[in-house]
């Protein structure tokens, strides 16, 4: 397979600063004073808490169930006490608070007995995947989309490469390849169970060539199984799952469709290492392992964190120099985003806090006006025309913005970062899909309005219409009793017809009759 | 603590650095100019940009615009250059002041400032100048080394843009002569091609001078797209068309249509190819539609040289394809990943 043919033209290579977290090996972050785990860590819904105020909990004990099919569990991290199930800021770009679980740890950290599936290779994949689910394991590597619904949509879908993401293309993170150097056994490991669930041709571990350690690691790992290791070069955004699909297989995401429509299923790493230890170890997804760097940071370093510890005592781990703060970020520099205040959570998608220092990620220049000179274009891993989406954006011309493939957009960022007149490109970008879909169900709500009403119109008709009938029906029985009275020669009211008006009726009945049959024949 | 959105870190660059190293790109060109044309055209460039600035400050006075973050685009600047670069180098000095009131002044910050600009500012200029002083605009110089040419000082230089007369009395047209496109089209019905190649501003099937001007230029363009400052397929496509049509023509007929070298190596081509289609406010934006809008000029540029009643037409040709990017860009746009040709696995 010749890959430098295949290497698309996109991407845009910003500075990598990954050496400042990668000196040193992965430590355990200290035991917080309390754990803040929110019911929502994952795409889909949340959780639903299944603990009370006050219950002791232990280390990977259910504390909330899945309340959905595209939903996870969360375990505690450790023993402890309930102390409260409340709103808790989270860290998320709204900046909204969520229900959490506040847990104070006893510090004996005592836990339940792992449950293992030993010999997974003789077992049905429906149920290792059931495992997978209730261990609550989402994807560490992105958005956090439940690791089991990703898998389950595969179902008979032929799959031709399983690709393990260790791309982490991101300046600053390191986590990943920390995590693939030292734990290599571990991630093949997962690979390995993932390859049992999805039966594919090749299992592919990817990973940038400036992690020469990881890939060393990962190869020895691979040894005598039946995963490779593939060395892609070293550019933004290949991490992101199309476009590390695009470089390796040469096949594109169908628009609307899943990896799985081509062949491919892709994971990240981390993922595969947690998948791991659920399936081999038999622990539940309680921590996961976060780079902390950035210049505000004395000492950076990448952690394994318990999840729901809170970021302040990460950052006073890392000894930081809270005067010489300038953002924290989390994420990396070009996808992460920042955080209103250290007093958030670590949850399952946390890869990464940074804490730059002032002048280290520099304001971007004056916004100048766009001179369409297409460097944005040549960076757009989707292929877009960014400059024609900024146009319409500022336009209000949503329809055309649609039309250019503007939800075809994953807001890496790569065409703000080339950009020579310091045009915020995303944020417009942002804002337009935003405005579409409020749109979108502005209408929806207008079209259920409509609905309502005819409905109500098409009642309040029938409703009248019973009425007139019943008042129709009304009218003709006083009619009838009207005639009955009106008869002089009618016996007592209560008699009814008497049996001569009915033989006078009848007999004028048949003559009518004969009189009509005469007409018709004449005529 | 500040919290922007992503992305939190830019590449730095910025508008006015690639003006700059636009206008560096334009030096080899340039330096062949003043060597074969002379120290006029060095005083044709310097009015331009001063009036560009000037031009532009009034307007964004006018439009209760800020100065300074407008004129640090360089954009006026680059204009004035481009200008320059495209004037006799005697012409008269208001000819300089009416090209850049209607480049920046109405071409571009009437439309809205940079960026906004449906047309070429530069060309607009100069269209306007051919049209309405047809002689000022193309009293050219001989290249030196074509037979009469006279050598012409700085300050006679200055003398004859400002006063109209040097202080030993000769005016422009002492000076000037026809280049080798006024040539060609002048005598396209009478003169065979080997005859044509045979007058003065000709040598062995070249433009005396004027193959430098263009060899500089074409090195120019060179360095921008080693830059990465504008991308090959306008000038590729214009090049290209004007190149195979000229080949074209000329094989079907020697005697009355000129070789493709001298298209490609004649007037303005080189400079046009690299300096005024690629103009990314004015030229079509995807890289298809680039590609087609410079194919476009080419061919209205060979067609004009050999039919129309102008010798050169890069100004033209540009403008008319102005017209048509908003028109490519509708039926351009590139395929979206994940959008068609996809490919599924079959089960």
């Amino acid at each position: 397979m010749n890959l430098l043919a295949r290497m698309p033209r996109w991407g845009v290579h910003p500075a990598e600063n990954k050496a400042q977290s990668t000196a040193r090996p992965i430590r355990q972050a200290p035991m917080p004073a309390q754990l803040i785990l929110p019911m929502q860590q994952h795409i889909g819904a949340p959780a639903e808490a299944v603990v009370a105020t006050g219950d002791r909990v232990l280390g990977g004990q259910v504390i909330a169930e899945a309340s959905g099919f595209v939903s996870a569990r969360v375990h505690a991290p450790t023993s402890g006490t309930v102390t409260s199930i409340v709103e808790h800021a989270v860290p998320h770009p709204s900046g909204l608070s969520e229900p959490c679980i506040l847990i104070t740890p006893d510090g004996l950290d005592e836990k339940l007995a792992p449950q293992p599936l030993p010999a997974y290779q003789q077992l049905e994949p429906a149920i290792v995947l059931e495992h997978i689910r209730n261990s609550g394991i989402t994807g560490l590597g992105g958005a956090g989309f439940p690791t089991a619904v990703k898998l389950g949509s595969v179902r008979d879908a032929k799959i031709e490469y399983l690709l393990l993401n260790g791309v982490e293309c991101e300046p600053y993170i390191t986590a990943d390849d920390r995590l693939m150097t030292e734990r290599a056994s571990q991630v093949v490991g997962g690979a390995l169970v993932l390859a049992h669930l999805v039966r594919p041709q090749h299992t592919v571990l990817v990973v940038e060539d400036n992690k020469p350690d990881a890939i060393a690691a990962l190869r020895l790992a691979c040894q005598g199984t039946a995963a490779e290791v593939r060395v892609i070069p070293t550019r933004y955004p290949s991490g992101g799952e199309k476009q590390t699909i695009q470089i390796v297989t040469g096949r594109e995401v169908p628009h609307g469709g899943i990896p799985a429509d081509i062949g491919v299923v892709c994971t990240n790493v981390g993922t595969a290492a947690a998948v791991h230890r659920a399936v081999v170890d038999g622990e539940p997804l309680v921590s996961r392992i976060v780079t902390l760097t950035g210049n505000a940071l004395a000492e950076p370093g990448n952690f394994e964190v318990l999840l729901g510890t809170p970021i302040r005592e990460l950052l006073a781990t890392c000894a930081m120099d809270a005067t010489n703060l300038d953002r924290l970020i989390m994420g990396g520099p070009m996808m992460g985003f920042a955080l209103p205040s250290p007093e958030l959570p670590v949850i399952k998608t946390t890869n990464c806090i940074l804490a730059s220092a002032p002048g280290e990620l520099p304001a971007a220049g004056p916004e100048q006006p766009c001179i369409r000179c297409g460097l944005c274009a040549e960076a757009c891993p989707a292929a877009l025309l960014p400059q024609q989406l900024l146009w319409y954006a500022r336009a209000n011309e949503f329809e055309r913005a649609e039309k250019h493939h503007l939800f075809d957009c994953i807001e890496c960022g790569a065409c703000a970062y080339v950009c020579p007149s310091n045009i915020p490109l995303v944020q417009y970008y942002r804002y337009a899909k935003g405005e579409i879909r409020h749109a979108e169900q502005e209408r929806i709500k207008a079209e259920r309005s409509r609905e309502r009403f005819e409905f109500r119109t098409e009642r309040l008709a029938r409703e009248e219409a019973e009425k007139e009938a019943r008042r129709l029906e009304r009218r003709e029985a006083a009619k009838r009793k009207a005639a009955g009275k009106a008869d002089p020669d009618a016996a007592p009211a209560t008699a009814g017809t008497s049996p001569e008006v009915q033989a006078a009726v009848e007999r004028v009945r048949q003559r009518k009759a004969a009189q009509a049959d005469d007409g018709s024949q004449e005529s | 603590m500040v919290q922007p959105s992503s992305p939190h870190v830019v590449a730095g660059g910025s508008a006015g650095r690639v003006m700059l190293l636009v206008g560096a790109g334009t030096l080899p060109g340039l330096l062949a100019l003043l060597w074969h044309f002379g120290t006029g055209v060095l005083v044709q460039v310097a009015l331009c940009m001063l009036f560009g600035l000037l031009v532009e400050s009034l307007f964004l006075l006018a439009r209760a615009r800020p100065l300074l973050p407008t004129l640090r685009d360089y954009s006026a600047l680059l204009s004035g250059l481009l200008l320059g670069l495209s004037i006799p180098p005697l012409a008269p000095w208001w000819v300089s002041a009416v090209d850049m009131l209607f480049a920046v002044g109405v071409a571009k910050q009437l439309y809205g400032g940079l960026g906004s600009n449906l047309f070429n500012p530069a060309m607009i200029g100069y269209v306007v100048l051919l049209i309405s002083f047809p002689v000022q605009m193309t009293q050219w110089l001989p290249a030196a080394g074509v037979e009469g040419a006279q050598h012409v000082e700085f300050m006679e230089a200055l003398q004859l843009v400002f006063a109209g007369t040097t202080g030993a009395g000769s005016a422009v047209d002492a000076y000037t002569m026809a280049t080798p496109l006024d040539v060609v089209r002048a005598n396209r019905l009478t003169l065979t091609q080997e005859e044509l190649l045979s007058l003065a501003p000709f040598h062995d099937a070249l433009s005396i001078g004027w193959t430098w001007v263009n060899t500089g230029f074409l090195a120019g363009g060179l360095f921008l797209l080693w830059r990465r400052l504008t991308s090959w397929h306008a000038p590729l496509g214009m090049l290209a068309s004007l190149a195979l049509l000229a080949f074209l023509f000329h094989a079907h007929d020697p005697d009355r249509f000129a070789s493709p070298l001298i298209h490609l190596f004649s007037g303005a081509t080189m400079f046009g190819a690299f300096f005024i289609a690629t103009d990314p406010v004015s030229c079509a934006t995807s890289a298809r539609g680039r590609l087609y809008f410079g194919i476009g000029v080419g061919v209205l540029l060979y067609v004009i040289r050999t039919w129309g009643s102008y010798p050169d037409a890069i100004a033209f040709a540009v403008l008319l394809m102005n017209l048509c990017a908003p028109l490519l860009d509708q039926y351009t746009i590139p395929r979206a990943y994940g959008h068609g040709r996809t490919r599924k696995t079959s089960p």
